[in-house]
Order: structure tokens, then sequence, then C-alpha cells
């Protein structure tokens, strides 16, 4: 046998699983209730106020989820990579931690404590789930490259006369970039797309545009649902390309 | 060249890593405008001293001086000195325009005048027109060229140069040795060089610094080095060499290899052990027997390129290396003879192992971490502190760690014409010297004995 006949499994698998659905998806967002081609699903959209007014409000929360995780997830991944600062592996442990975790669970347990301490559910409490839920996404492509990052160039640039604050903002920044590129990827393309959060943490008072897929295919109108998911799998797909430097943004997942 | 006056004086310098001292009380100065080259093998602390004098590294004890003044709590930014450093450590963010320019900009320097030097710079280290290139697109030679550059752009009082030419090979190596010696006479700035290579060494330095173990062993010009070693490990770390155990019998007479030499040295005294250093190249033929002073067999010959190399058994039981233009079959006797000027002989630093210890009871001794046999002494009593004398000879090694009653590893070795003399250096860190006729490679753990009648026991006053 063949070493590439070992893939066979998985390309049968990415077959069924990936690439079917997708065609699935492709397949009825152009189709009516009957199953003829048009192209009614997708200018619906264009013409649905609520819709369009639900897209931008999920694209609004994913940026705004996405910014504050990397303002929060940045400097947690640079002290954590720092080994003066971190000598011990528990801290790393302790940020992953919540991971093990089911992300719904862990999403009812926040409502039920904002509940408990009288704290009302609106988009406060949704930002909070998401940038609980997705923090440690970003922190760990940034520690990573962070971890890796040649402590020369450190010393190089210090060399040159760069105090310890020019150092971060002309060195480390600029080569951690990676890891915050792939970080950004891994926050806000699942944010964008999710409607549990929002679900538990404002009781549906804020809508996702997660959530209007969920609620049309919940109420079997598959074509309107498929033309959505589609249109949102355009936008990320976009968004992937402007991220730029794919490559090392993947690398810095490894 | 260099003047008189310091740039950078070290002064009772110490380094401990934990436990470990890197760096043992140096001393040391630079003078501006010199070449200074710190050599040794790795784990000497010649690194260590380097980074101390860029900054990345604060002393324990001691203070380092520039123009008089301590710098050793001043961070590495604010030194006028710039690294080349051993794997280059180039902006792989930046082109090589900007990483040249990088400590420019810092100092705010006017952008025009920046392009200017970056340009001069470049020229310099002849990579003009590779401004706008990546560094990752460079060879290794093109980037040691940046790194050389973006150091001496911003024209510091020193230029630390950390084994920069390691990672090249052997030809670019020598060619680069010839540019930043030419670099060094135009620009007149103080170079102080990393290196563990010899030769590099001695091909570019004013002044080397011989390091070992944390300490210095030898200062002085490449000549000085070479010719007049002070201790069998500069002997032995510059070039070839024979080391031999020799006897001064008087001034400029010395008895090595059974046999006698008229010498230059002076003052040791008469009838003293010493060492006495020979380089293979100072050991000649000669078909004249009024001036053959001893007679050898060869034993091997083997063509280096330039030179012979042959090994030689004398007729008093020794091995010599000899390096001749000409070479002689192997088998053939030969007539040698040696000039008096190329004779360098050494104090020895020791002539025996001296431990200190304390009796256990009357037929025990605790020392070195273990508990030895000895014969019984007489008026010594458990608990008594003593001082052992072992003869380098009288150490046993064995091939098996947990056969001794204490353990080591093979730290150091030199051959000495007809046996080995080793530096054991035990798992307690406790130094142990021995001649041996057996071979053992550095690194080799063995076990460490030694034979009752061996232990010569003395009171030793506590103080």
């Amino acid at each position: 046998m063949k070493r590439s006949h070992w893939s066979i499994p998985y390309v049968v698998f990415m077959a069924i699983f990936v690439v079917l659905p997708l065609l699935l998806v492709m397949l009825y967002a152009f189709q009516d209730e009957s199953g003829r081609f048009t192209l009614a699903n997708i200018t619906r959209f264009f013409s649905d106020s609520d819709a369009l007014g639900t897209f931008a409000v999920s694209l609004e929360v994913a940026i705004e989820n996405t910014l504050i995780c990397i303002l929060l997830g940045y400097p947690a991944a640079w002290i954590l990579a720092n080994k003066e600062l971190n000598r011990s592996a528990v801290t790393i442990i302790l940020f992953i931690m919540p991971m093990w975790i089911n992300a719904l669970m862990r999403t009812l347990a926040t409502a039920e404590i904002f509940n408990m301490i009288g704290i009302p559910l609106g988009k406060g409490t949704l930002l909070f789930g998401m940038v609980y839920d997705y923090l440690p996404f970003m922190i760990y492509p940034i520690y990573n490259v962070l971890a890796k990052m040649d402590r020369s160039y450190l010393e190089a640039a210090q060399d040159l006369g760069a105090t310890p604050w020019k150092v971060f903002w002309k060195i480390t920044v600029p080569l951690s970039m990676p890891g915050v590129t792939s970080g950004i990827l891994m926050v806000f393309m699942p944010t964008v797309s999710t409607f549990a959060i929002s679900e538990f943490l404002t009781n549906n008072k804020i809508k996702l545009f997660g959530t209007i897929i969920q609620e049309n295919i919940n109420s079997s109108m598959w074509n309107y649902g498929a033309a959505l998911a589609f249109i949102m799998l355009i936008i990320i797909g976009i968004t992937t390309m402007f991220s730029g430097e794919r490559k090392e943004a993947e690398e810095a997942l490894i | 060249m260099a003047g008189e006056e310091h740039i950078i004086d070290l002064k009772h310098v110490s380094k401990r890593f934990g436990d470990k001292v890197v760096l043992d009380d140096i001393n040391l100065y630079v003078r501006k405008g010199e070449f200074v080259t710190l050599l040794g093998p790795s784990g000497c602390g010649k690194t260590t001293t380097l980074r101390l004098i860029s900054g990345f590294l604060a002393p324990d004890e001691g203070e380092i001086l520039l123009d008089g003044k301590d710098i050793s709590r001043i961070p590495p930014y604010k030194r006028p000195f710039n690294t080349v450093f051993q794997r280059y450590a180039l902006f792989p963010h930046l082109d090589v325009y900007e990483n040249i320019a990088f400590g420019l900009k810092l100092q705010k320097v006017p952008e025009d005048e920046i392009e200017k030097r970056v340009k001069r710079v470049l020229k310099l280290v002849s990579m003009s027109d590779y401004e706008d290139r990546d560094v990752e697109s460079l060879s290794g030679g093109q980037q040691q060229r940046v790194a050389i550059a973006r150091a001496l752009v911003n024209q510091p009082k020193i230029l630390l140069l950390d084994e920069p030419l390691a990672a090249l090979d052997l030809k670019m190596r020598k060619d680069m040795q010839i540019e930043l010696k030419e670099m060094h006479k135009k620009l007149g700035i103080t170079f102080i060089y990393v290196t563990h290579d010899q030769e590099e060494a001695l091909t570019l330095s004013d002044t080397i610094v011989v390091m070992n173990e944390g300490k210095i062993q030898q200062i002085g010009t490449p000549t000085d080095i070479y010719n007049e070693p002070v201790n069998c490990f500069v002997a032995d770390f510059i070039g070839e060499s024979n080391i031999l155990k020799g006897r001064m019998l008087r001034d400029r007479r010395v008895a090595f290899i059974k046999h006698e030499f008229d010498c230059v040295d002076e003052g040791f005294g008469e009838d003293v052990p010493v060492d006495v250093v020979v380089r293979p190249e100072d050991i000649y033929f000669t078909t004249d027997p009024a001036k053959c002073q001893f007679k050898a067999t060869v034993n091997s010959c083997t063509f280096k390129g330039v030179h012979y190399e042959m090994w030689v058994d004398t007729d008093t039981g020794y091995e010599l290396m000899i390096q001749d233009y000409d070479p002689y079959e192997v088998g053939t006797e030969v007539m040698l003879y040696i000039d008096p000027d190329d004779i360098q002989v050494m104090r020895k630093e020791r002539t025996r192992n001296v431990f200190e210890g304390r009796m256990v009871d009357e037929t025990h001794v605790e020392m070195l971490g273990g508990s030895f046999e000895c014969l019984p002494q007489d008026g010594l009593s458990a608990g008594d502190p003593v001082s052992v004398e072992v003869r380098f000879e009288a150490v046993d090694l064995l091939d098996h760690q947990e056969d001794g009653v204490i353990a080591g590893e093979v730290h150091f070795l030199l051959y000495k014409g007809d046996h080995y003399h080793l530096t054991i250096l035990t798992d307690f860190g406790d130094h142990i010297w021995v001649d041996t006729n057996d071979i053992w490679d550095k690194g080799d753990l063995v076990g460490i004995n030694f034979a009752q009648k061996d232990l010569k026991i003395s009171k030793r006053n506590e103080a």
C-alpha cells in the first residue's frame, strides 16, 4: 500500500462532512421551496432591514469583542511568555483551564451569576460573555509567537540604544503580529456567527446574525437560512483574505 | 595604533550563575584603539566577559570602568558600545536599510544624515545596492556584513564582536578576517573580539586574553602568547606543541626527554621540576653529527598541505611531533636538534595533589567527599584535620564510576611525550591531577581510588 493511500479515510471524511454540507448550503441558498433555481433568497436579505440591522450589530459586537480580546490578551500573553515574570507553568494552565469546561455551561453559569447579583442582561453582559469565552483563543497564538521569539533581537535593539519601552514597540510588537493575526481570525470569525451566548446572556434581547440563521432553520425556512449562512461564509472568507500573512498566522498556532 | 590610554578597565570582576563561578577575579584593561581578543574554549567565561562589558549582565563583584568611570550598573542602551552578535540578530521585519538605520533613528538623527551614514557604512562593508533587500534573503556572509554595518553606523566607542565569524565557512571566514582587520585600521575604533578559534585570534589581535574556567591565563601579543606560553593550558590551546616534563638543572640548562639542552631561561633555581614546551616546527633535522642533540625514528608522516607532520620516537622512548617542509620516510633514523631560543620553560603549577581532609578513625581519612582507607596513622586521632599528598602517578582511575570511592570525569588532558597528564573533575567539584599511560578521552566518566600506601598524611593546623 502506498503512503498516499493512508489519506483516503480523511478524504472521505472531508467529502462527507465538509464539502457535501457546503454544497448543500449553496444548493439550498439558490432554490425556492419547490426546488427551482432562484436568487430571491439572496436579494431578500439585502431588502430585509431587520436582517441587515442584525448583521450590522453582529459585526459591531464581533469587532468590539476582538478589540477587547487583543487589549486584554496581548499583555496576558506577554506576561506568560516572559520567563522572569512567569516562572511556573501553573499560570498558563489557569488561563487554559476554563476551556476544559463546555462553553455553553460556562455561559449559562455566567448568566445565572448576573441574574443572582442583579445585573440586567444586555450588551454589557453579552460582551463580557464573549470575551470570557474567546480570550484564550487570543492569548494562545500570541503567547506562542512571543515564547518562541529569539531573544537576541531584543538584545540587539537594546544594544543599538533602544529603551525597554522602544524595544517593545519597535521589535516585540511587530514580530508578534502573526500571533495577533491568527488570534483575530480565531476570535472574530466565531463571534460573527455565535448565537448561544446572546441567547443566554441577553435573553435574545440582542439578536446576532447567528440567531436569525438559527431562527429560520428552526422554523423550517431552510432556503432563506441557507442563503444567510452562505452570505456569512462569504464575509468570513473575505476577512480571512484581508488579514493577510496567512502562512505566518497559521504557524503561530503550531 | 593603540595608545596608552585605557578605555575599559575590568577590576576584580567576578560573576556567578547560581553556585557556578563563571568569572573569578578578572582584571583586564583595553587601550584606546586596540584590537583585543578574548580567547578560550567554550565555557571559559569569554562571552560572559563580553556581556558584562555590553551591559547585558552585571558583575557580582568588582567594577567595570569606561574612561575611568564605573559603568557596571548602566543599562546596555545607555552604553556607547555596539555589538555584532554571533547569529547576527538582524531584525527580520526590517529591510537592510532600516536595520542599519535603527540605531540612528532612535537617536533622532535627521533623515538625510541617516541616509548619508547608512550609504557610507554599506560601502565600507561592500554591500552598496543592497539597501532594499529583505534581510532573510541574504547569505550568511552578507547578513554578517549588514550586522557589522548596523553596529558601526552608530560610531561606537567600542565595537564588541561575539564570535562573529563562527557561522561562516572557512574560505569566507578568512576573507572576513582580513576585512575586519582593515576596518579596524581604517576606523581606529577599539575592537573587543570573542572567539574560540586560536588561529583567528593570532591573525586579528593586537592583544590576546587567553581564558579558561573563568580565569585569565595569559595576556599578551600574539607572538608572546605563541612563543612564550605561561602554562600548559595556553601552550596546548594555542597551536600545536610538544609539552614535556623536565628539570631545570641550572640557569640556561634544562633536561627533558632524558637529554640535556641549552636554553635561554634563567632564575628558576637549580634542579627544579618544570614543564617544557617545544613547538613542532622548532625541532630541526640535521645530517651533521656535531649538531645532533638526540636521535629518533620516524613512526608516521602525514602531508598537511604546506608542511609534513611527523611523529618520531626518540632513542629515550618519548614521542614528539615535528613539522617540516621535507618528509622523512617512516622507519628512518634521524638526527635532531632544538635551538636554545625555541625551548620555552614553564614553572610547574603543581608537582603533586594536595587534598585537605579529616581523620575518620586510625585507618580512614575523609576527603574529596569520600572516605579512603589509609595505613594506620600514629599520632593522629579521629577528627584531626589533615592534609593528604598523592603523587600524580598514584591515582587509580577505574572504568566504572561505581567501582571508585568517588566518581568524576576527565576534564582536560595533555600528552606529555610518554604519558598523559589528566585533570579530573570530581562530582563534588574538586580537581585531581593524574599521570597515566592509559588512554582516556575528554568527558570520560571514571571512578577514583587511591592505594593505602600512596596517601601521605600529615597533620594540618586549622586557622
